[in-house]
């Protein structure tokens, strides 16, 4: 079974003349603990996609399978709980870090769990254990405010990791940090896709930080326009 | 855990000022709620203590404190013997204003019987009235010392005790002497104006034709009377023996004396509805217009927090959490709001009511009324905050 599935999927901004396809006809599978990267300039349409699967942005045609559910056929299936789905399968990582500023980075990968119906003291042990894995333990009781870029962007990790989801999407993860930082915190979701065993799709401009991956796609003006397996081309 | 406690955790110096500002108003708020009850505990003061059953005063009119009423002070010795009064006592009331240490200084007079009631209700220093004359207690808002000496009419009076706090209906400390010295100070005049007065109106009639001498002397000798006489007083409050009927004795009185005898119920009631009831209106009219002004600054508050929240709300959303993380967000600070400005503004009248120039009365009742309108009013002026912030899209939380 797969993490993640998109066949021939459609997002359509807009009507009649102002009608613009983000991204059209996108067809492609991720196996759990398959590290993919989507590559491509600005505007290409990255966001779209990786929103469309992210169950925040409504497919104008074409279908989304998620861990083997079908959300989207033509449009979002009738009753879907889509925050129930985000909180138990999916686990999102951005640009800007989008930690919660009156949190401390502990809160802010608690509140992961404590929506996701754990008590508060096991959500207590879990984020400690995932931010001390992530060498954050000294920082359990900051506000992001007092994060570094790159702890912050660790607190974001440890959050979007926090329920072990299925399906792990990033958007441009490493664009607010340097080199150093970007590649570090890129060899970090790679050691967690695979010791959880989760499909992670990893939206980026930045060709330098998509060493490693298992495949890349490139996108140019929101169609898939090649697919490497390892750095080779298929 | 709980977001709104956080989010005030972190924000501590804008929440703190913010309901400070608001305890203030509802400080306000609660205090005109205390002014009126005060306003009805003062009218109702001079009332209380007295603990009469009855009071007779002139035919047709509501007194003696909403209206003058002048009675013949014998008529307390008819009154008592009705069948039910137990006791009929003279009171004599008036507005007095002296000067004293260079400041004008008003003070609500009584005169009582020594030997009946309507005295000083309680002594709190020195002793109640013992002699016929020119002795005074005052109550302790007069800030009088014991021993200390006014000058009141043609005579001076010694302080001997002081009283609890006794006000009359308009708020002015009162003062009690005995009935004669009242009447002294309110009709007796110089000699010397008093022969003035005999002098003119016996002149006048001299001149009226169409009397006898003899009927014109007589006449002449009334007057001299009626300008000298001092025996008039404003009320005789009427204490009922027991098992007496009420309604039986007020009849009596009614129909055997042409009195009005009003009962101490009907007396508070022409106390607070006649003589509060446009302070009333005014203070729950100002009342109800700070309320308002308060739904309105929360409201704002409330709503523009929730604008400043949007990306918080936002990535909420995108993880997954339930709308009510978010509605309690938004709800709770609204009430926690409410409940710390309603304990400073709590605060705030307990630390400053004393210095009110008027009694502040603050009701258990009125405290949790007004507590349920504060949550009330912080309910309702989440609802814009709460409404925007339901309709934030999680995608909100993507971009820089
Ligand atoms: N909400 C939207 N409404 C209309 N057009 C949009 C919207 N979001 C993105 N677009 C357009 O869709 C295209 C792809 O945008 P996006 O997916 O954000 O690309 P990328 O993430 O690769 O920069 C761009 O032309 C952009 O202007
Ligand atoms: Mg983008």
């Amino acid at each position: 079974m797969y993490a993640i599935e998109v066949e021939r999927l459609t997002k359509i901004y807009g009507r009649g003349v102002t009608a613009v396809a983000a991204i059209s006809d996108a067809t492609f599978q991720i196996k759990p603990g398959e590290l993919v990267a989507i590559l491509g300039p600005s505007g290409s349409g990255k966001t779209t996609l990786l929103t469309a699967i992210g169950l925040i942005n409504e497919p104008t045609h074409g279908k989304v399978v998620i861990d083997g559910a079908t959300v989207a056929d033509e449009g979002w299936l009738p009753g879907l709980n889509l925050k129930r789905l985000r909180r138990e399968k999916i686990g999102f990582i951005f640009q800007a870090h989008n930690l919660i500023p009156f949190l401390t980075a502990l809160e802010n990968v608690m509140i992961a769990l404590e929506i996701n119906q754990l008590t508060r003291r096991e959500a207590k042990g879990r984020a400690i254990e995932l931010l001390t894995s992530l060498n954050l333990g000294h920082r359990l009781n900051n506000y992001p405010t007092a994060l570094s870029g790159g702890e912050a962007q660790r607190v974001s990790i440890a959050r979007a990791l926090a329920n072990k989801p299925k399906v792990i999407l990033a958007d441009e993860p490493t664009a607010a940090l340097d080199t150093e930082n970007g590649k570090n915190a890129m060899i970090l979701l790679k050691k967690l896709a695979v010791e959880n065993h989760s499909a992670i799709l990893v939206v980026t401009h930045d060709h330098r930080m998509v060493e490693g991956f298992d495949r890349i796609f490139e996108v140019r003006d929101g169609k898939i326009i090649s697919e490497k397996r390892n750095g080779v081309a298929k | 855990m709980n977001l709104a406690i956080r989010d005030i955790r972190y924000n501590k110096g804008r929440f703190i000022l913010t309901s400070i500002g608001l305890g203030l108003l509802i400080g306000v708020v609660m205090s005109m709620g205390g002014i009126y009850r005060g306003l009805i505990a003062d009218a109702l003061s001079i009332l209380n203590s007295t603990k009469a059953d009855i009071w007779v005063v002139q035919q047709d009119t509501n007194g003696p404190f909403a209206e003058s009423s002048r009675i013949p002070e014998d008529i307390r010795y008819r009154i008592a013997l009705v069948p039910g009064v137990a006791q009929a006592s003279p009171l004599s009331f008036q507005t007095i204003q002296i000067e004293r240490m260079g400041k004008s200084f008003r003070f609500f007079l009584i005169g009582f019987d020594l030997s009946e009631s309507g005295g000083p209700p309680a002594i709190i220093a020195g002793r109640n009235i013992r002699q016929k004359h020119y002795e005074i207690v005052v109550s302790k808002a007069m800030k009088m010392e014991i021993g200390e000496q006014i000058r009141l009419g043609l005579h001076n009076y010694t302080v001997v005790g002081i009283t609890g706090k006794m006000v009359s209906s308009s708020g002015d400390p009162a003062a009690y002497v005995t009935l004669a010295d009242a009447q002294d100070i309110q009709f007796k005049k110089e000699n010397n104006a008093i022969r003035n007065d005999r002098e003119r109106i016996g002149a006048k009639v001299a001149e009226l034709t169409g009397y006898s001498p003899a009927q014109s002397k007589l006449l002449k000798q009334n007057i001299a009377g009626i300008t000298e006489t001092t025996h008039t007083i404003n009320t005789v409050v009427v204490r009922l023996a027991p098992g007496a009927n009420l309604q039986a004795v007020q009849e009596r009185i009614r129909r055997w004396n042409h009195f009005r005898a009003i009962s101490d119920e009907e007396q508070a009631e022409i106390l607070v509805e006649g003589m509060i009831e446009k302070a009333r209106m005014q203070l729950g009219l100002f009342r109800i217009i700070l309320l308002v002004i308060s739904a309105v600054i929360i409201s704002l508050i409330i709503y523009t927090s929730t604008i400043d929240k949007i990306r918080v709300i936002a990535t909420l959303k995108l993880i997954g959490a339930q709308n009510r993380v978010i509605v309690s967000l938004i709800l709770q600070q609204s009430l926690l709001m409410g409940i710390i400005a309603f304990v400073i503004g709590y605060a705030l009248i307990l630390l400053t009511y004393e210095k009110f120039p008027r009694r502040i009365v603050l009701e258990s009742f009125d405290l949790q009324a007004l507590f349920a309108i504060v949550m009330v009013i912080c309910s309702i002026a989440s609802f814009a905050g709460i409404r925007k912030a339901l309709r934030v899209e999680p995608a909100e939380a993507l971009g820089g």
